[in-house]
């Protein structure tokens, strides 16, 4: 039984080494080709643009892999990045000192994340639904706190974390505090009970709860930290671009989604590794920047980052679907089978 | 003995249809709460201020409904088979762009072939997301993700800076928005006649019913002997379809089209279509109530604009009316259950 259970157990280690390792590869390989298409893209100061341009979205990933293997999704992510951002404007213009400012952003964003725990556990809503209201909602309170106004006053103190690296590094202070976070999120997944719970109540929320796993508070909490966690976001993206606007950060939501996804993470729960998403998170950041570099229009990068995400899903099933075969109305002429009795 | 056994018949019978009763109110409600909410908000408004329901006013409020009703037709169709389809907006986009497009080095395009190819683009991209939802058996959340991405992306590549202009349009496409009966337009007739085709196929065709069956329980309707994927392949299809002819209705009344038309309608539409009663988990909701919670959505724009309450307040609003609503179903179906597990508990006795 218990040998059953440690080699169930490396075969799920191994599996996820796969992907990992998979991950590695296509991250050596973007770097390998932007690389030879261009001579800017191992310099140092290209190491600093492309980290300070993706550090947010770096951050907001790591929350929303764990209520990801939770079982749940949270779509509001970019929204309370944009709400935090307009009450730092919105407060810093009505001359509130910036202590006091921080402390309500974090604030706000606890609560932001309560409201969406709160309505996915006790109110039993999907989560889904619930994360699509609250990114109105959030995005809603923005656009009411700021207006049509964009705030840009801040100290050059503040906004200088967009420009600067930490002193004696070439580290932008937003991958900087990403990778401290990372650490932590990972000890937690890996190495804690709660972390374990988490995969438990991902798997299957009835054995988990059956099991004595408070499934509603963790949820609850896992919410509330990444409420927390993307306000935090919100303040870096303020400063790093110097303006407070309403529409700070609009859309992000599904690059975060699909990074973490990408990162070996499963849409239903109860699978996936830390460092897989923080694999992704470089191979995503390298992958822009690389074809920032090579002209391609920027903005079209998400015809790669779609094209990555469907090879990440398709992959694991495509060995299932050469083994069964394909399903009987797509292979054209209908075959009569005998009847099995 | 025998009267004993006629009265615990009786007693069973009464709760037995207490609930039924029940149950028909709740599924009454599931598409007439929806209007009646609509009634009482419009009711509301022109009580504040009568001019709300002027023609013009009304006008305006169907022709802004028209490509969100439409969007919301399909996408009912989706969730209702417990999948969702997020790449609705990026599909507009591109059919917008590319059919008003046509215009520009082909000035005499009749308008049906400008029509046709927005179906077109439509029905690929919903086919490429049906075949790889239905056949790679992957979550249609994180293909429709993907494919948002890339029809975008590829929408970015041919537009590559450029826009349609409004010059570039002849004036019999861009009046189809306009054209009307006695101040109702052609086009938002059509698009209810189109609302009505669809839910009538919901309701009443088996294949439609099938739909509901694959979204209530995806395994046993397998099992159930449905074409589960051929189902759900039909059902993507002709939500892309959809998007594509929405598109070049975009085109017709925006008239300015660049890459990032129809950004972000896809979680809009699924708010609408949430709104209007269709269970984000598949199963159960109507295309009319889609419909009108498209139809709910635009008129708060609208009322806004009368009551002269800032548009800031659109976007929290919207947000809000979604939690409301989707607590309500929530509330109603709980409701429900109690009242089912009562009946089946005094048939048991």
């Amino acid at each position: 039984m218990e040998r059953d259970l440690t080699a169930r157990l490396s075969a799920t280690a191994r599996a996820s080494l796969r992907w990992e390792t998979g991950l590695l590869l296509l991250v050596v390989a973007i770097l390998i080709f932007g690389a030879s298409t261009s001579s800017q893209f191992l310099t140092s100061g290209n190491f600093f643009n492309t980290g300070v341009t993706s550090g947010e979205i770096a951050i907001m990933a790591l929350p929303m892999t764990l209520i990801i293997i939770s079982g749940e999704i949270d779509l509001s992510v970019a929204s309370i990045l944009g709400m935090s951002s307009a009450l730092l404007g919105y407060l810093w213009a009505r001359h509130w000192p910036m202590l006091a400012i921080f402390v309500m952003v974090a604030l706000l964003g606890l609560v932001a994340g309560l409201v969406n725990g709160l309505l996915v556990t006790r109110v039993g809503l999907p989560s889904l639904a619930v994360t699509i209201g609250t990114l109105a909602l959030y995005r809603g309170v923005a656009l009411i706190l700021l207006g049509p106004n964009t705030i840009s006053n801040f100290p050059a103190s503040y906004t200088n974390i967009g420009v600067l690296p930490l002193p004696g590094t070439q580290i932008p202070y937003n991958v900087a505090i990403f990778v401290v976070l990372a650490v932590i999120f990972g000890i937690v997944l890996h190495f804690t009970a709660t972390g374990r719970s988490i995969y438990a109540m991902g798997a299957s929320p009835e054995a988990a709860l059956f099991a004595g796993i408070r499934v509603k508070r963790v949820k609850t909490m896992l919410y509330m930290t990444s409420g927390l966690v993307c306000a935090l976001a919100g303040v870096l993206w303020t400063f790093r671009l110097a303006t407070a606007v309403q529409n700070n950060g609009l859309g992000l939501e599904l690059d975060v989604v699909a990074i973490v996804l990408l990162g070996g993470v499963s849409i239903f729960g109860g699978k996936g590794t830390l460092a897989g998403v923080v694999l992704a998170v470089i191979a995503f950041a390298a992958l822009q920047n690389a074809l920032l570099l090579t002209n391609f229009n920027q903005e079209a990068t998400g015809i790669v980052i779609g094209a990555l995400l469907l090879v990440s899903v398709f992959a694991p099933n495509a060995a299932a679907l050469w083994r069964t075969g394909l399903p009987r109305w797509a292979r054209g002429r209908p075959r009569r089978t005998a009847p099995t009795t | 003995m025998t009267s004993t056994v006629t009265e615990r018949t009786g007693s069973a019978a009464a709760p037995g249809a207490g609930s039924r009763r029940l149950t028909e109110r709740v599924f009454r409600i599931r598409e007439s709460g929806i209007i009646v909410v609509f009634l009482v908000f419009v009711g509301v408004t022109t009580a504040i201020h009568p001019e709300f329901l002027n023609q013009q006013n009304i006008q305006f409020l169907l022709v802004n409904t028209v490509v969100y009703a439409l969007l919301a037709l399909g996408e009912t169709m989706v969730v209702i088979s417990r999948n969702v389809d997020l790449s609705i907006g990026s599909v507009l986009g591109l059919s917008a762009y590319v059919s008003a497009g046509l215009f520009g080095p082909h000035p005499g395009i009749p308008i049906p072939v400008v029509f046709l190819v927005g179906l077109g683009i439509g029905l690929a991209c919903g086919m490429a997301n049906g075949l790889m939802v239905a056949l790679g058996r992957v979550p249609s959340l994180v293909v429709t993700l993907a494919t948002l991405y890339i029809i975008r992306g590829i929408d970015i590549l041919i537009v590559g800076g450029n826009e349609v202009t409004a010059q570039t349009l002849p004036n019999s496409f861009a009046s189809i928005p306009r054209a009307g009966l006695l101040g109702v337009p052609y086009l938002a007739i059509a698009v209810a006649v189109v609302v009505g085709i669809g839910a009538y196929y919901l309701r009443s065709f088996r294949s439609g019913r099938e739909l509901y069956a694959i979204g209530s329980n995806p395994e046993a309707a397998r099992l159930a002997g449905i074409p589960t994927g051929r189902r759900i392949f039909t059902a993507f299809t002709v939500s892309g379809g959809i998007a594509g002819v929405a598109g070049v209705l975009w085109a017709a009344q925006y008239q300015t089209i660049d890459s990032t038309a129809g950004t972000g309608y896809e979680l809009t539409v699924i708010s609408a279509v949430v709104v209007g009663g269709v269970a984000i988990f598949g199963g159960s909701g109507s295309a009319v109530g889609a419909a009108v919670g498209a139809l709910l959505l635009s008129s708060i724009t609208s009322a806004l604009n009368v009551l002269g309450i800032s548009q800031l307040w659109l976007e929290a609003i919207s947000g809000f009316l979604l939690l409301v609503a989707i607590t309500l179903d929530r509330v109603i179906s709980l409701r429900l259950q109690a009242a089912l597990r009562r009946r089946s508990a005094g048939v048991g006795t």
